[in-house]
């Protein structure tokens, strides 16, 4: 998973072990962030972080401003209010939240305001199921987020500090949402590493407070009318941005990992080299998948996989490099990309980017349980020649497509 | 509303009278009414010229007005509106304070966290911690008493530090004229037509003073901009007190209402001479009427001036002249005293103009 890199041992700050759930260590992280603005309302399965970090402002322990909104939608317009005020802020939110919130995730980009956001992800209702698949973050791909996706406790850890660092950077200013699987990364508990000494995440993440802010010495007007004459231009430089901000992303990732000793680029490849089959997935199922390739492997065929961690900005032509030696490309795809040319999102987005045909398949919606003899048989599917590209299967699902 | 006459009687919806708040005190005899009240305001302009609100549009004066009290250290939340359309189209603005908009059903939340935002950025000392700095949402009555109600609601019961003003021109003129929440009685809107069988808007105005009043925030009031004395007076209380603040100010609309743009301000005149109205303010609870009127003019006064109001019958303005005595009545019986007076059908419904 971590990509080793040549460091120093002295050089990285000194850590600690200890045992977190995501969402507590995504708490830890924004705290440590020092945050100075938090709103947030609550909803499963996110409410443990906005819980803790109450907790810590209360305690005493984060001296920020903790408002409990009364709804998501003003949860983002609070955070947008007190970022363009030049405040680091913070939200969290999942599913129908996020959902409720949507209106302003398109402003929080246009005014290029560097708010930070976790998703413990979740799907979206009817019928209400509280549990975690990518339904979510999924509907956020066209809106000019940055969008992570962490695969454990540790990364979203990570991740949350790396993503004020990118945000707050002049090249950069624009919001950044970290997802991560709604209780199977959000409530297991898990080891993580933290630096010991919280002024090393400030240092290497300090509040730059250099966008374009309320001030009342020097007015701006935020939000104004943009014309069909201006508004073009002016959403054009936050897609430039966005374009931008993958070389951002990689400094930043690897500045991380040369002072906390962990990286993780954008995406995270698996015995990918030789590979004439490759599984590409996201979020925390990405275990049980280099299991699969190690079962694969031991019985004579050359899998290896690969993680999508930074899903916008898409790093198309590092898939392009990883994956054009590779004979068979299979999505497990944790979201349904209802009537699509694919029914799984990343599919369809890696199918444009590959330019040729791409094996899909769905799993976990709704959370549905699945272990690694699942993906295993449905990889031999697609290896035997009895699943085609082009079309969207099924993994778990009764009367599915298998 | 037992004696409901003319085509209202098949649909119409009279919510009870709207002060009855439990536990409102009034306040004591007040030394000179706000109406005479006078302090001095700044030469300085921070509402510019060159807007693009109709011609004898009240926002601007409300907007000029109200800089003038707040001063430059003022930050501006903006819903949408007709106010927001029409002074900050890029590249240029009217507003030389710092000035947001966001959306349209959030200008409370945007409010609440621009000012948690300064009360950090001080403890940080980001800004300096002696410098006050007022935060207010200028908001329309679409933006205020419908989409963004729930996010005012949640502002005032955290107690946020916000001046929040409404600016309420009965409708959603921005988009056209449509029915709101603050629709009175028997207008004719877009969305509320007035027809053969239904004379225009069935309902009557949302008391939102009164709805922000019973969160039992420190200061409320309700002002026009007729009595522009009155009104500065009242956003300077309303940006002194420790805690949320609103003001309910009416404003009159030319295309919206349909008058001639020279009665802009004598149509909202006649709203308060009369009883349409009623200028009070909530000040720690205790109530006060800051422009009684001891003799009232019908209703029929302020309601023929407007094309809005042209299809109604007489027996139509009739409950609505029912309604504005109930609401009298209601407000007397609080004050304890006749601070309204009764109608006095031989006043002509426009005075000749001179000195107050």
């Amino acid at each position: 998973m971590t990509i080793q890199l040549p460091i120093q041992k002295e050089e990285v700050v000194k850590q600690k072990r200890i045992a977190l759930t995501g969402n507590h260590a995504v708490a830890l992280a924004v705290k440590m962030a020092r945050a100075e603005v938090i709103a947030a309302y609550p909803i499963t399965p996110q409410t443990p972080v906005v819980e803790k970090l109450a907790e810590y402002v209360n305690n005493g322990e984060l001296d920020a401003e903790f408002i409990p909104v009364e709804s998501e939608h003003s949860a983002m317009s609070a955070v947008i209010g007190a970022s363009a005020m030049g405040a680091r802020t913070f939200t969290e939110t999942s599913s129908q939240g996020l959902a409720h919130m949507y209106e302003n995730l398109p402003i929080a980009v246009g005014m290029r305001l560097p708010i930070v956001m976790g998703v413990a992800v979740r799907t979206y209702s009817a019928p209400i199921n509280v549990w975690g698949d990518y339904s979510d973050v999924m509907s956020m791909r066209e809106l000019g987020w940055i969008i992570y996706i962490a695969q454990t406790a540790q990364e979203a850890f990570d991740t949350v500090i790396q993503a004020y660092r990118v945000a707050e950077d002049s090249r950069v200013h624009l919001p950044v949402v970290v997802a991560y699987d709604g209780f199977w990364t959000s409530h297991v508990l898990q080891p993580l590493d933290v630096p010991e000494d919280e002024e090393e995440v400030v240092k290497f993440a300090p509040v730059t407070r250099n966008w374009v802010r309320l001030d009342v010495d020097n007015p701006a007007q935020l939000g104004a009318v943009g014309t069909p004459e201006w508004y073009w231009e002016i959403r054009w430089q936050a897609v430039e941005a966005l374009r931008g901000s993958l070389k951002v992303i990689e400094e930043v990732d690897y500045e991380y990992g040369k002072r906390f000793g962990r990286s993780y680029g954008l995406v995270t490849p698996y015995r990918l080299d030789d590979a004439e089959l490759a599984i590409v997935t996201y979020g925390s199922v990405f275990g049980l998948v280099k299991r699969v390739v190690d079962r694969l492997r031991s019985e004579g065929v050359r899998a290896g996989a690969l993680r999508v961690r930074v899903l916008r900005p898409w790093p198309g032509e590092l898939f392009k490099k990883l994956l054009s030696h590779v004979d068979k490309v299979v999505v497990m795809d944790r979201t349904i990309n209802h009537g699509g040319p694919l029914y799984g999102p990343v599919a369809v987005e890696l199918g444009a980017t590959l330019a040729r045909p791409i094996y899909s398949f769905l799993a976990t919606i709704g959370m549905r349980a699945i272990d690694s003899d699942m993906i295993y048989e449905a990889v031999m599917k697609v290896h035997r020649g009895l699943w085609a590209p082009g079309y969207t299967y099924t993994v778990g699902l009764r009367g599915g497509y298998e | 509303m037992s004696e409901v006459k003319g085509r209202f009687r098949e649909k119409i919806y009279i919510r009870r009278s709207h002060i009855s708040l439990p536990g409102i005190k009034v306040a004591e005899e007040y030394p000179g009414l706000y109406e005479y009240a006078n302090f001095e305001l700044p030469q300085e302009e921070l509402f510019l010229p060159g807007h693009g609100l109709c011609g004898s549009c009240t926002i601007g004066v409300i907007a000029r007005h109200m800089l003038k009290v707040l001063g430059p250290d003022t930050i501006v939340v903006n819903p949408t509106g007709c106010a927001e359309v029409s002074t900050v189209v890029y590249p240029r603005t009217n507003w030389a304070v710092p000035w947001i908009h966001v959306a349209f059903g959030n200008g409370g939340s945007v409010a609440s966290g621009i000012e948690a935002a300064i009360k950090v950025l001080k403890r940080r000392g980001v800004i300096d911690p002696g410098r006050k700095i007022n935060v207010v949402v200028f908001a329309g009555d679409g933006g205020t008493a419908d989409i963004g109600f729930q996010a005012l609601s949640g502002m005032l019961e955290r107690g946020h530090r916000v001046i929040y003003i409404m600016y309420d021109n009965e409708g959603y003129m921005n988009t056209g004229i449509q029915r709101s929440g603050t629709t009175p009685l028997g207008a004719s809107a877009t969305t509320s037509p007035a027809g053969k069988k239904v004379p225009g808007n069935v309902t009557h105005k949302k008391p939102m003073a009164a709805i922000a009043a019973a969160h039992g925030i420190p200061y409320v009031a309700t002002a026009n901009p007729a009595y522009v004395h009155d009104m500065v007076y009242k956003i300077k209380k309303a940006a002194e007190v420790d805690g949320p603040s609103f003001i309910h100010i009416l404003q009159s609309c030319t295309p919206g209402w349909r008058f001639e743009p020279k009665y802009a301000i004598r149509l909202l005149e006649l709203a308060t001479e009369t009883g349409y109205w009623i200028n009070y303010e909530i000040e720690h609870g205790e109530f006060r009427v800051t422009i009684p009127i001891p003799k009232r003019k019908r209703v029929k006064c302020f309601l023929e001036l407007q094309g809005r109001f042209k299809h109604l019958k007489p027996e139509e303005i009739e409950t609505i002249q029912k309604i504005i005595d109930r609401d009298v009545e209601e407000i007397n019986k609080i004050v304890g005293k006749e601070v309204i007076g009764p109608v006095d059908p031989e006043l002509p419904c426009i005075t000749p103009r001179g000195p107050r």
